[in-house]
């Protein structure tokens, strides 16, 4: 049986602000004894902030209502299939958040001393010796809070160890499906960022590569499996022949859910790599809050890490190391955001070396379950066997006018969040399908019986497709106009 | 879709228009407008940049993607459109016109030459 979307209570829900009343409040605290203070005449005036005026007094029910009710408007991968395209949008298990819970972890203070920090000092030298077991890497550092931030961490290393040998070089190469994060985590670390053409088959050019690698190149940034969902099968020429060159191959490791306990980076040349913790090891995204993108490395990269580093002493104590003359320094505050790397922690050994060995299984079939299910539907610009997701595009729907935008929005109203749309660039028209492997077999089957219906609606009535979305509290957006002119601050902050 | 004749062409969709002597203008095309979508920034480069033929330098967001913008010669920038902060529909409403993006001061007007005529131009967006 397959979920079914319809309407549900939803609430309109106006701007908090004009709303309650002075005095109204949240929280009251036991009177302390104390004369109340007046801030006016306790506080310099810098420390006032006079544009609070007119800040809404609500009571606590009210403000938790508002929020609820917002979030009802929202898609969630707890409501049902969320297929985001290289944003591996898989189920987060239970058990990772009761960890992180556990009080030794969460009531523990940053500044605790190390003694008092072993349960957590452990989790975090365990979790990156299993992420090196898992990648085949050497060594890791936990800091990174996404994998942009891996990314720049890891070409960071690569500049400091190539400065180290005489010529920090001023290109880095990156293939033209890279994640737009590649080129711009290049230019931060002072790159030029050269872009690579794919090759017919969607895979990294070898002869292309051969024309441009040369001795001011610093790195070849790859993504592997890449953003079309195909395996780089030549990568292990492609490391051999940056090494030749004195370059470095960096891995963005986005798409490791694909060969995860199959295939391991550090047998296919990388020198360094990402790891997005809330992709393949399913902590949560947060909506813009704490990830963690952990880098991993070759022995050869390793004094160039992020201090401190945790270090397992001989008399069974984990130590933090400062004294790294080599490293590139800090890059998080602290440890990196460790309640996500416990729920990491927790999932690997939930799951143990089988079962995240069938994680990818499942991922690749069940993006060839869907690639099979929607050949005759959609047109697949870069056809065969994908690995983990797959690309389609609105080739064969741009004849009846609707295009990409038009049947993600009629997703939407069939209960399913959009894939990701227009990514990669060099497909037109490109829906990014990642189904996961923590999807049903009536989920996918759903899922595909939702888009065969839109390919069909397509060509019989496609103004019902342009006009999704219709069950959803807000309807088609003005995108462009909000774009254009965007009122990104509240009528309170002026 | 317009591809006026008066113009050349760059494989990467940028017109230029030749004011005489040296100076030209450049923008992106028509079909390069209409597959970006409703464009919603565009960021313009430095009056004063030295820019080669190929090298980029600005860039049309759209709220489909991003995409460099690469100058068909090599040059100066001497102006840019000050309308495009306010207005950068302006690029999909009239690319060839008041939706131009920089002028420059080109470094050698034989350039020109190794660049698309509209018929040329035409037929590579017919192949994709």
């Amino acid at each position: 049986m397959s979920v079914e979307s319809q309407r549900g209570i939803n609430f309109r829900e106006e701007e908090i602000f004009g709303r309650g009343n002075p005095g109204r409040e949240g929280y009251t605290p036991p009177w302390s004894g104390l004369a109340a203070l007046d801030p006016e005449s306790a506080l310099p005036a810098g420390a006032l902030r006079g544009e609070l005026e007119g800040f809404p007094s609500l009571s606590e029910p009210e403000v938790t209502r508002h929020y609820t009710r917002m979030s009802q408007w929202n898609f969630a991968v707890d409501l049902n299939f969320y297929p985001l395209g290289s944003c591996t949008m898989k189920y987060n298990p239970r058990i990772n958040e009761a960890v992180a819970r556990i009080g030794g972890f969460s009531t523990l203070h940053p500044m605790a001393p190390q003694e008092q920090a072993q349960g957590t000092l452990r989790i975090i030298n365990d979790l990156g010796r299993w992420l090196c077991q898992i990648s085949g890497m050497d060594a890791a550092t936990l800091q990174p809070a996404a994998g942009a931030h891996g990314e720049f961490t890891g070409l960071l290393m690569i500049r400091a160890a190539l400065t180290e040998r005489g010529n920090p070089r001023k290109k880095v190469l990156l293939p033209d499906s890279s994640h737009g994060t590649n080129p711009a985590s290049a230019v931060y670390c002072g790159y030029e960022a050269v872009t690579l053409p794919s090759g017919p088959d969607g895979r990294v050019d070898m002869a292309q590569l051969d024309r441009v690698m040369d001795d001011e190149t610093a790195a070849l940034m790859v993504t592997n499996p890449n953003t079309l969902g195909i395996f780089e099968s030549d990568i292990i020429r492609i490391s051999r022949l940056v090494h030749d060159r004195g370059g470095f191959v960096y891995c963005d490791g986005a798409n490791l859910n694909a060969f995860l306990g199959k295939a391991r980076f550090g047998d296919m040349g990388v020198d360094v790599a990402h790891i997005n913790l809330h992709k393949t090891f399913s902590t949560p995204h947060g909506g813009g809050g704490p990830g963690a993108g952990p880098v991993v490395v070759k022995r050869e990269l390793a004094p160039y890490l992020p201090f401190p580093v945790v270090e397992h002493a001989g008399d069974g104590a984990y130590r933090l190391e400062y004294d790294r003359p080599q490293s590139v320094g800090r890059v998080h505050g602290f440890f990196g955001n460790t309640g996500v790397l416990l729920r990491a922690a927790a999932y690997i050994l939930s799951m143990g070396p089988q079962g995240l060995a069938q994680v990818a299984e499942a991922a690749v079939i069940n993006a060839n379950y869907i690639r099979a299910r929607l050949g005759n539907h959609y047109h697949i610009p870069y056809p065969g066997r994908c690995m983990h997701e797959l690309v389609i595009t609105d080739k064969l729907q741009a004849e009846y006018g609707v295009t990409t935008l038009d049947i993600a929005k009629a997703l939407i109203d069939r209960g399913f969040h959009p894939p990701t749309v227009y990514f990669p660039t060099i497909a037109r028209g490109a829906m990014m399908i990642e189904p996961t492997e923590t999807e049903s077999l009536e989920t996918l089957d759903g899922f595909c019986e939702a888009m065969i219906e839109i390919a069909d609606l397509a060509r019989r009535d496609p103004e019902s497709i342009k006009a999704a979305p219709v069950t959803t509290v807000r309807t088609r957006l003005d995108e462009a106009a909000a774009a254009r002119r965007p009122q990104l601050r509240c009528s309170l902050c002026g | 879709m317009e591809f006026p004749k008066d113009l050349k062409y760059s494989k990467e969709h940028e017109w230029v228009r030749v004011e005489g002597g040296d100076t030209a203008i450049i923008g992106i095309t028509d079909f390069a407008q209409d597959e970006l979508g409703d464009i919603v920034f565009v960021e313009t480069p430095k009056i004063g940049q030295d820019l080669k033929a190929g090298e980029s330098f600005g860039v049309a967001e759209s709220v489909k993607t991003v995409s460099d913008l690469y100058s068909p010669v090599a040059g100066r920038v001497i102006e840019v459109n000050p309308e495009l902060e306010g207005r950068p529909e302006l690029v999909n409403e009239s690319p060839f016109g008041e939706g131009w993006i920089i002028k420059m001061k080109m470094e050698d007007p034989k350039e020109l030459e190794s660049l698309l005529s509209a018929q040329d131009y035409r037929d590579l967006t017919q192949k994709g």
